[in-house]
């Protein structure tokens, strides 16, 4: 992180100018004077200054990896995830029939539920955070662009959200809608982390809509839906990313809280959450039920932490004072 | 200002009672703690429709709800369903518990937070500064349950192997605690796990907030025209920077009550400690929608009340910000 200050990227072009028609690839420019600059288009710089962190670089490579481990989890995995092994019950790490990370209660490989696990906590945090990002992106457009009356009845409605104890609101809620399912726990998470979201994109869109280029295309005819999601909306792409990378990492925690508590994904289906709630069950000897999970969980939400910390730096480069 | 609060208030009483029906709706809707009673063969349809008459649990709905309501004001949220034991004294014992855990944890996060906070701003890429950056993102990456379970494995392996007893895993006390000094000692032995956890969590983003609250305040004008009158090193950074600097932490814990207090729920659950968390969760497992709905109203009058706090002081604080 320490290289990040020592060379400022000159930013030529504010999102705003080039809003929707960023030139892809670069393009060489001789200069009369002989000296040859090269022109790169705004996602250049955002990819220049995104490798430029390190700690990010690393974190996609792992995060990868985890992803390729989730979708390919019936080829990699040793074992089923409920296929018993009689021999071996409530076994510690061992190298003798391969459970590397040990057994649990019922004799099944505990690799093999972490690797499921991490499927279902994987996927169910991807559709949180997209569901989620929709949601706060159109909202919260809706309310920039229209404002008054529209933009004050929806920010009484994140209001309402924010003000209920979270937690607790979504504990009821997934005990009594959820019945289990990773889709409708994901979606009852997702209904309500949205709020955020929409907070910031509602800020861009307030400012956006007295620019030039909106009165242009108001001017050249065209729609309101067509300006909010072809004119505008480009020019918010990147706080939109940071946010739904950030809240992809809030979404792997709730959802492992929620299933801990056993308000979540429910049995036979393992969850990374439900895996380490279980592990406890057993009693505290048995050490690598509640750890395994546990590093993967925080190995997952640290990678998708770095990623969005590296995506801040590379798309919407004048929040970095904030924190 | 005053016109302020008092819209703020309507407001929010409004949004408590949307919230409350909603929320009444819904559990109402869903589930019932009758339906556990109605499947075990000991208990006879009598005792069950006396419970039904008692609770009024035969009316439509929204009398119902009406009922719940009129029971808050009149009776500090009435009685549970089935046991008909009123809600509030359990509630409050809870709530004491809760309250001892959270402001322990909370002092310690803040004041170790705005330490490290401010040492890492004005030794900005320090090895300290580094340490500290990682240990936040690491705290804010981890499940809190998760650190409490480990935590638990870590200390009940000590007991079993050095048989040396530091902190208890579980519990508020010890079933015999003793009378004053020794109540104190084992009330502190057993919270001391949860409030490392709890406090870590706090800690993690306060000392990243506080650095970057620091952080803006050194490098502004004013900060810079008391170093140019020739102020020394030490009154610059705590007088003028360092007050000024702690004005967004204060909101912030402000805000932050509401995830502090989910903070609380799973510590709770997870060290079995007997605060509303706890009371919250297992009211919740036995579908009984009274206590859960009694929870739910004090905290959320609770976020509300910190959030408005959170407003004033900072306009208080900060008066270049005026409240319309």
């Amino acid at each position: 992180m320490s290289e990040r200050s020592a060379q400022p990227v000159p930013d030529p072009f504010s999102p705003a100018v080039t809003a929707g028609g960023a030139v892809a690839g670069d393009i060489e420019l001789s200069h009369e004077s002989g000296l040859d600059l090269k022109a790169r288009s705004q996602w250049a710089y955002a990819r220049i200054r995104f490798f430029r962190h390190k700690l990010a670089v690393i974190s996609l490579f792992v995060l990868a990896f985890a992803a390729i481990v989730a979708v390919f989890a019936d080829q990699i995995a040793p074992y089923g995830f409920d296929e018993f092994d009689f021999e071996h019950i409530v076994a510690a790490p061992t190298l003798d029939g391969w459970h590397i990370f040990g057994t649990d209660q019922l004799g099944r490989d505990y690799l093999s539920r972490v690797i499921y696990g991490l499927r279902t906590s994987l996927w169910v945090a991807l559709l949180v955070a997209s569901v989620a990002t929709v949601l706060g992106t159109i909202v919260g457009a809706v309310a920039g662009y229209y404002g008054g009356v529209v933009d004050n009845i929806l920010m009484r409605l994140v209001d309402l959200i924010l003000v209920v104890p979270f937690l607790a609101v979504l504990l009821v809620l997934s005990a009594y809608l959820g019945q289990g399912k990773p889709i409708r726990v994901g979606i009852i998470v997702a209904l309500l982390i949205w709020t955020g979201l929409a907070r910031i994109v509602r800020g861009t869109f307030l400012s956006l809509r007295e620019k030039e280029f909106v009165e242009a295309a108001r001017a050249a005819g065209a729609g309101d839906m067509r300006i909010m999601f072809r004119h505008m909306l480009p020019s918010t792409v990147g706080p939109i990313v940071v946010t739904m990378t950030l809240l992809i990492a809030v979404a792997i925690l709730l959802e492992a809280a929620l299933s801990f508590l056993g308000f979540g994904v429910q049995p036979p289906t393992p969850a990374l959450g439900k895996l380490i709630g279980e592990g406890a069950g057993e009693g505290f000897s048995s050490w690598w039920l509640v750890t395994f999970p546990g590093v993967v969980i925080v190995t997952l939400a640290l990678a998708v932490n770095f990623i969005g910390d590296g995506l801040r730096d590379a798309l919407d480069p004048q929040q970095r004072t904030r924190a | 200002m005053l016109t302020y609060v008092i819209r703020r208030l309507l407001f929010s009483i409004l949004v408590l009672f949307a919230a409350s029906i909603l929320v009444f709706w819904g559990m109402s809707l869903v589930t019932s703690p009758l339906g556990f009673l109605e499947q075990q063969p000991g208990v006879s349809e009598q005792t069950i429709q006396n419970i039904k008459d008692r609770k009024h649990l035969d009316d439509p709905i929204y009398v119902r709800y009406g009922n719940w309501v009129r029971d808050v004001f009149t009776d500090k949220f009435g009685t549970e369903t089935i046991s008909d034991q009123p809600i509030w004294p359990d509630l409050k014992r809870a709530m004491g518990h809760t309250v001892q855990l959270i402001v322990a944890a909370q002092l310690l996060a803040v004041l170790l937070g705005v330490a490290i906070g401010v040492y890492s701003a004005l030794r900005q890429y320090s090895a300290v500064d580094y340490a500290a950056t990682m240990f936040s993102f690491v705290g804010l990456a981890m499940p809190v349950f998760w650190l409490a379970l480990m935590l638990q494995v870590l200390f009940v392996n000590i007991y079993l192997w050095f048989d040396v007893r530091i902190f208890y895993v579980a519990s508020l006390n010890s079933v015999d605690p003793g009378t004053g000094i020794h109540f104190v000692l084992d009330r502190a032995q057993h919270l001391a796990l949860p409030i490392i956890v709890l406090a870590v969590a706090g800690l993690a983003s306060y000392s990243r907030f506080m650095r970057a609250a620091m952080l803006e305040v050194v490098n502004s004008d004013y900060v810079r025209t008391a170093r140019a009158k020739g102020l020394d090193e030490r009154r610059v950074t705590m007088k003028h920077a360092f007050r000024n600097a702690l004005i967004p932490l204060i909101t912030l814990l402000a805000i932050d009550f509401g995830a502090i207090l989910s903070g609380a729920v799973v510590t709770e659950s997870v060290f079995a400690l007997d605060g509303m968390g706890l009371y919250f969760l297992t009211k919740l497992n036995a579908g009984d929608p009274y206590p859960v709905m009694a929870f739910l109203m004090v905290t959320a009058v609770l976020v509300v009340v910190f959030n408005l706090i959170a407003d004033l002081a900072y306009g208080w604080l900060d008066p270049r910000v005026r409240l319309e």
